[in-house]
């Protein structure tokens, strides 16, 4: 997301060509792998190599401090999709121990036109926002999973995300965090 | 309004850009009688007036031209030695140049790498707890500002002690960092910054602010 003018201003783009786009990329993984394991892998891969590129933008753009707190990471988190997809997740499904979280869609850009084929039922479609988030994560010093529990193409209601803190990265940390 | 350059020190202490900005160029060149009445030393690789400060050249300048000739280490280009040449009352009189030393590639990264463990120091000092380390480093001629990202990258800016808003610019250097660094495909992390649309667009940053201040970018 880039600039046109001096001023913030994020670039807006026609979210259809980021769709079409990402559908591209992911047939054209299924057409090279003919494995759908090894595609959802691959997809998480490249979505850790974008994450620990995109966190930089999140928070020159934002300003944001420091999380201490996971819930204060799940705002965080859910702001960022606003920022870059343009879209709100709901919050919910909070463990007891404050620990994981779900991230529940009701519309996902990724998928606006997609219909899942039979031989690709265990295909994550949008894994590859599982890794963006662990990258992103990553680079501020937090070790997050997360994954898929339910999802829109396979007839669920909603797309459920599911983030959980693993731990903080405590020897990453920068000289005067400590 | 003088900004004087722009330094990047990556995560793990090394530098991954500078930037020279508006660094403003000392150069005296002055016809000598013999005997030269400024005393010389060669350190460094490089002829550096010692004692005998006068006519704008001062203690800490380096000699760079003699008769219009560029000096190297402490020979000319014809592999004379300046500094017997400079003692035989046959090769007066003489013109030379003396200019203010620049520092090298390699020296920049070498106090880079310095600043990096003073910056830990500074925050380990601190009688409260989180401490940011060092923000800004002030001395007579300039001030140095600096800037952690929350994923450890330190953006620092060396201005004139007067200028204003140097907070905002760093944010705004990040800002573009993000941009044209980053999002270039081309780029891998922790190296050097090779990217020009990153160079240009920083460049164009620093001139705004210095003529029309902070507000304006």
């Amino acid at each position: 997301m880039s600039r046109t003018g001096p001023r913030l201003d994020a670039k807006k783009v026609n979210s259809e060509l980021f769709t079409l786009t990402y559908g591209a990329l992911v047939t054209q993984l299924l057409k090279d792998y003919e494995n759908v394991e090894d595609v959802n892998k691959q997809l998480e891969r490249m979505g850790y190599n974008m994450g620990i590129r995109l966190i930089e933008d999140f928070l020159a753009r934002t300003g944001s401090g420091r999380c201490y707190d996971f819930r204060d990471t799940a705002e965080k988190i859910q702001s960022g999709f606003k920022i870059f997809l343009g879209i709100t997740p709901t919050i919910t499904n909070w463990s007891p121990a404050g620990d994981a979280f779900s991230l529940c869609f009701e519309t996902n850009p990724l998928t606006e036109f997609v219909e899942l084929p039979d031989h690709c039922l265990n295909l994550k479609y949008c894994n590859i926002l599982t890794g963006v988030l662990r990258g992103a994560c990553e680079m501020v010093q937090m070790e997050v999973a997360s994954w898929f529990v339910q999802d829109q193409l396979k007839n669920d209601s909603v797309t459920e995300l599911r983030v959980k803190y693993v731990k903080r990265l405590e020897d990453a940390i920068p000289a005067g965090e400590d | 309004m003088v900004i004087y350059g722009v330094y990047i020190v990556s995560k793990s202490g090394g530098l991954i850009f500078n930037h020279d900005h508006n660094v403003p160029k000392v150069e005296t060149e002055k016809t000598f009688t013999y005997p030269l009445d400024i005393h010389l030393n060669y350190e460094n690789k490089k002829i550096v007036v010692a004692f005998g400060q006068r006519d704008g050249i001062k203690v800490g300048h380096v000699l760079t031209s003699v008769n219009g000739n560029p000096v190297n280490g402490r020979e000319l280009e014809d592999g004379r030695d300046v500094l017997d040449m400079l003692e035989k009352p046959e090769n007066y009189p003489i013109q030379l140049k003396f200019s203010r030393s620049k520092m090298t590639t390699n020296e920049k990264i070498f106090l880079a790498s310095m600043f990096y463990p003073l910056f830990a120091i500074a925050s380990q000092l601190s009688p409260e707890p989180r401490c940011s380390g060092i923000e800004v480093l002030e001395a007579d001629t300039f001030r140095l500002y600096c800037y952690q990202t929350l994923t450890g990258v330190k953006f620092m800016v060396v201005a004139e002690p007067t200028q204003a808003g140097m907070d905002i610019l760093l944010k705004r250097v990040y800002e573009l960092y993000a941009d044209y660094a980053l999002k270039n495909p081309f780029y891998s992390l922790e190296m050097p910054i090779r990217c020009e649309l990153f160079e240009t667009h920083l460049q164009s940053l620093l001139e705004t602010v210095e003529k029309s201040g902070i507000s304006n970018v």
